[in-house]
């Protein structure tokens, strides 16, 4: 599972990786989160808002910090 | 404040147990809807009763003596703040759940391919409900022009979503009355909307980066948004604990620096340097506003103050709004996306569309 978190680097971004890297942990599932700060990228995924959270090409949340159980139900 | 403090909203539990979810969920959205209700029937009473309280505070128990620099300044920061800091609750509470029907994507989608003056108009309305924090302005900013969406359009978007905010609005009309609230909500949205016609106008389009150009996105690539009202009142009440935790100290502060311009400054004193009669101060009142940085929240209360003390209404609007819409931080984020000469541009139409505004309320009260 390839997990993108998306953006520049504000401190609801950060929020946003942490909560992400607490859920992988909490299901115990093997996935890659990695962070996308480069705006090009991010359009190219079609996202407009930070931050913003793409499991394996989908965006599943945009513009606002997911809460961890939101984000375990995205990835189970 | 009360009635969002007390709202007990659905936990996540709803969703691991589904064959009680529909019931509970109805359940918990009448609760809900009641305890707003008996929420805003507290926040009414206590609202009503500022005045009396601020009185009794002021002049009984701090027995400071009625019409006193001092007693004028304690009065009016203990009235002030808690009638501020309600009404920006309520709105806020308010704004939040207006904007759960409003997404980035979704503007987009109305935007892409709208002609130029009908998109500014709307482009600049739905620049105060759609939520989007700016950090993001970048990416939106790829995401509209790449997708159709004209660049005057886009830009009447960027311009009037900072500056025409409901933190703006609400602090002006909590100090300075709906008046003045009106008049800047429809200046704002006139500023946002003419700067960006005229920039569309201009031709910049190749001012923007190149790598930016080079791209294409889909303007159909809307995310499915479907929420029940209990997430639409659970984002209002989020949207209450971010916006409010964050700016209430700026409204103190706002509000203490401008009890003491109140109490302590002689009336008339800002006649001179920001009155009407002063014909450079509006220019001057943009110009300084650029590299300042300050959100509504700490403006308006010093604003509020200086007009109190003979400042022009022109003046005080130019100045807040050159503040709000057009800072440093945001020159540097947008240069990202946009060459130097159209940051240029961009500063100068907007400038001077708030310049004009300056002048002409300066001309008409």
């Amino acid at each position: 599972m390839k997990i993108l978190v998306c953006g520049p680097g504000c401190s609801n971004c950060t929020k946003a990786e942490s909560i992400v890297k607490e859920a992988v942990a909490d299901a115990g599932i093997d996935a890659d989160i990695l962070k996308v700060t480069d705006f090009a990228e991010m359009a190219k995924l079609g996202v407009l808002s930070t931050p913003a959270v793409v499991i394996n090409g989908k965006i599943m949340c945009v513009g606002k910090v997911p809460a961890k159980n939101e984000v375990l139900s995205w990835i189970k | 404040m009360k009635e969002v403090k007390n709202i007990n909203y659905p936990s996540a539990y709803d969703k691991d147990l589904p064959e009680k979810a529909t019931i509970k969920k109805s359940a918990n959205l009448f609760f809900n809807i009641g305890l707003i209700a008996a929420g805003a029937g507290l926040w009414y009473l206590v609202y009503s009763q500022l005045n009396s309280l601020a009185d009794f505070l002021t002049y009984n128990v701090f027995s400071i003596q009625q019409g006193s620099r001092l007693g004028e300044a304690v009065h009016f920061f203990l009235y002030d703040t808690p009638k501020v800091l309600m009404l920006l609750s309520l709105v806020i509470f308010g704004v939040g759940i207006i904007r759960t029907f409003f997404t980035p994507e979704g503007t987009r989608k109305i935007l892409a391919g709208k002609r130029e003056s009908v998109g500014n108009v709307l482009a600049a309305f739905l620049g105060i409900v759609t939520p989007f924090c700016s950090c993001s302005a970048v990416p939106l900013f790829i995401g509209f022009v790449t997708a159709g969406v004209p660049l005057g359009v886009t830009l009447s978007f960027l311009i009037a979503a900072p500056m025409v905010n409901e933190i703006a609005l609400v602090l002006l009309y909590g100090l300075l009355g709906w008046k003045i609230a009106a008049l800047y909500l429809v200046t704002g949205l006139l500023v946002a909307i003419v700067a960006g016609w005229v920039i569309g106008r201009l031709g910049m389009e190749e001012h923007i980066e190149d790598w930016v150009r080079e791209i294409r996105t889909n303007a159909d690539n809307v995310p499915d948004n479907a929420l029940n009202w209990n997430e639409r009142l659970k984002a209002g009440k989020t949207a209450f604990v971010e916006i409010v935790g964050k700016v209430w100290i700026y409204v103190i502060a706002g509000i203490a620096v401008g009890a003491g311009i109140h109490g302590y400054v002689p009336e008339g004193f800002m006649a001179s340097i920001m009155g009407k009669g002063a014909w450079w101060s509006v220019p001057a009142a943009v110009v300084i506003g650029i590299p300042m940085y300050s959100n509504a929240a700490g403006i308006v209360p010093v604003i509020q103050a200086l007009l109190g003390k003979g400042a022009a209404l022109g003046t005080v609007l130019a100045f807040m709004m050159s503040v709000i819409a057009l800072s440093l931080p945001e020159m540097v984020i947008l240069r990202k996306v946009l060459k130097p000469s159209m940051i240029t541009v961009f500063v100068m139409v907007v400038g001077c569309g708030i310049l004009l505004v300056g002048y002409l309320f300066n001309l008409i009260i």
